[in-house]
């Protein structure tokens, strides 16, 4: 019998499924930011894995390569074509290099790296290393007295966030490649006076928000890409889930990443 | 193939586990058992699935952590040693997963030497060579070097598997249903690799099993995990022959099948 005399169990209110995912959100939000802190600590204590290292940014690099490059060119290209006949009306053509410059310089093309990066390398981290983790190969790794989050986790993070500013610069120039092309097909610019014209408008600080931006990206896609999949269960299942949740997450912290870092350099100008 | 005799130091246990409990959310799985494993031992593990068999190799491995209890490896008490000396233990410990667990971007190479050169710091290319061509020998599978992990059949994985941990020269092995999945005949090669370890290799080892003939074979000890709990120990016919209705439809079922 309870205290107050019932001889009847109470009965709990089980939490409602948004109460449950609430919890489930703040409960990631927790893991994360201790998956982030466990980064710090591993990945700058020797030993070094410059060899993984170096393979991971080769992977990065090969896996986004060519998509990079036809988006970039298609994104520069179809901007200026868009971009044109809102100029024309104030008969602006000619500062489309400029408005093209900034506009991919300074948003266009950090973001479409990201989030090609996030479509195929977050994807392909979460998804091998979940696999990897229902396979029971990093309970492998562990017993044989290695650590797989050092040679896993840290290897990973590091390449893309060394990768994917190289990437960017990489899709920026192609980009500007595109509008060139658009350009010169309408106007008849040179290539030569298009470039003049393109790097006119562009400071210091436009490079360095942008390098800043993309190893943020960078970073970003790492960590979700190696949460989710470190942390999988759920056999076959789990392992589409981390891969879907690699994406799913970086992308939203992509852009929520690109607001805040506008809105700090915006004070700077 | 009849089991050789070996010799088996009972003064002398290598894991020694005290009131180990373990529950995961609300189901218990362990309920305080007690255990020794001595020196030169194979020691087999039967139960039916999900009755904590394989969390208790992982507890003694250290993926896991047990809620109440101790565990004594090789004089090193697992739960309450720092990261770096269990990573130190670890490497005395070989572990053969279910499923092989072989790093499925590497070659059968690189699998073995994964462990090696990440734990014998300044091996020679010469000695990992020499290292990995004799674990391979040794489990009959030096024409697999160059293939990868997709390309072998069950029971090669298995020796695989097997190979990549005895490469570190364990004292101990433990072993995740050894021969779930495969084949009769795959089974007794199997069962005569991990006989040969434990000659060769001097092992003492923990061999996780629903599969009696397995544990016939392998076994110089038997111990019937039920309901938590280790309910019979000794040897094959002394934990079969009983009336108890728990352990008998176990053995029945095996010898029908």
């Amino acid at each position: 019998m309870d205290p107050l005399g019932s001889t009847t169990p109470p009965e709990y209110k089980k939490p409602s499924k948004f109460r449950q995912k609430l919890s489930g959100f703040f409960t990631s939000v927790y893991n994360i930011h201790l998956f982030i802190i466990r980064f710090f600590k591993e990945a700058f204590v020797p030993p070094f894995e410059f060899k993984e290292i170096v393979r991971q940014c080769y992977e990065v690099g090969v896996r986004s390569f060519t998509l990079i490059t036809v988006t970039g060119f298609i994104v520069g290209f179809i901007f200026t074509k868009q971009s044109r006949p809102s100029l024309l009306e104030f008969g602006a053509t000619s500062w489309i290099p400029k408005l093209v410059s900034i506009a991919i310089m300074r948003a266009l093309a950090p973001l479409v790296t990201a989030l090609i990066a996030s479509g195929k390398v977050g994807s392909s981290i979460g998804a091998e290393l979940g696999s990897m983790r229902v396979t029971e190969q990093i309970d492998a790794m562990e017993v044989s007295g290695t650590k797989p989050f050092k040679f896993l986790v840290c290897t990973r993070v590091l390449a893309t966030t060394l990768t994917i500013p190289i990437l960017a610069t990489y899709t920026g120039f192609i980009a500007l490649l595109g509008g060139y092309l658009n350009v010169a097909q309408n106007e008849g610019t040179s290539y030569s006076a298009f470039m003049e014209e393109v790097f006119k408008p562009l400071v210091f600080l436009d490079f360095t928000a942008s390098l800043i931006k993309s190893i943020v990206f960078g970073f970003t896609i790492g960590i979700v890409g190696c949460y989710q999949g470190y942390f999988s269960n759920k056999g076959t299942e789990g392992v589409g889930k981390a891969a879907n949740g690699a994406v799913v997450t970086a992308m939203f912290l992509v852009f929520i990443e690109e607001v805040i870092i506008v809105q700090i350099t915006g004070n700077f100008r | 193939m009849q089991k050789q005799k070996v010799h088996i130091d009972y003064s002398h246990p290598v894991i020694s586990i005290r009131g180990v409990a373990k529950a995961f959310e609300d189901y218990a799985v362990l309920r305080g058992i007690d255990i020794d494993l001595y020196q030169g031992e194979n020691l087999v593990v039967l139960g039916r699935s999900g009755t904590g068999k394989s969390v208790l190799i992982k507890l003694i491995s250290g993926l896991l952590k047990p809620d109440t209890g101790t565990i004594n490896v090789l004089g090193h008490e697992v739960t309450e040693i720092d990261d770096r000396q269990l990573q130190e233990l670890r490497i005395r410990i070989g572990f053969s997963f279910q499923n092989s667990a072989l790093y499925d971007s590497m070659t059968v190479r690189k699998n073995l030497e994964f462990p090696l050169v990440r734990n014998r710091k300044g091996i020679t290319r010469k000695e990992i060579n020499k290292a990995v061509d004799e674990v391979l020998d040794s489990v009959g599978l030096s024409h697999t070097i160059n293939q990868m992990p997709a390309e072998l059949s069950g029971g090669q994985r298995k020796r695989i598997g097997i190979a990549r941990t005895l490469i570190l020269n364990p004292e101990i092995m433990l072993y995740d249903e050894p021969t779930a999945g495969l084949d009769p005949i795959t089974c007794t090669e199997i069962n005569e690799l991990i006989n040969q370890v434990q000659q060769q290799y001097h092992t003492s080892s923990i061999i996780i099993t629903h599969d009696l003939t397995c544990a016939k074979e392998t076994g110089d000890r038997i111990a019937m995990l039920l309901d938590g709990q280790f309910q019979r120990v000794g040897t094959f016919n002394e934990v079969f022959d009983t009336n108890d209705e728990r352990v008998k439809p176990f053995f029945d079922y095996n010898f029908i099948q």
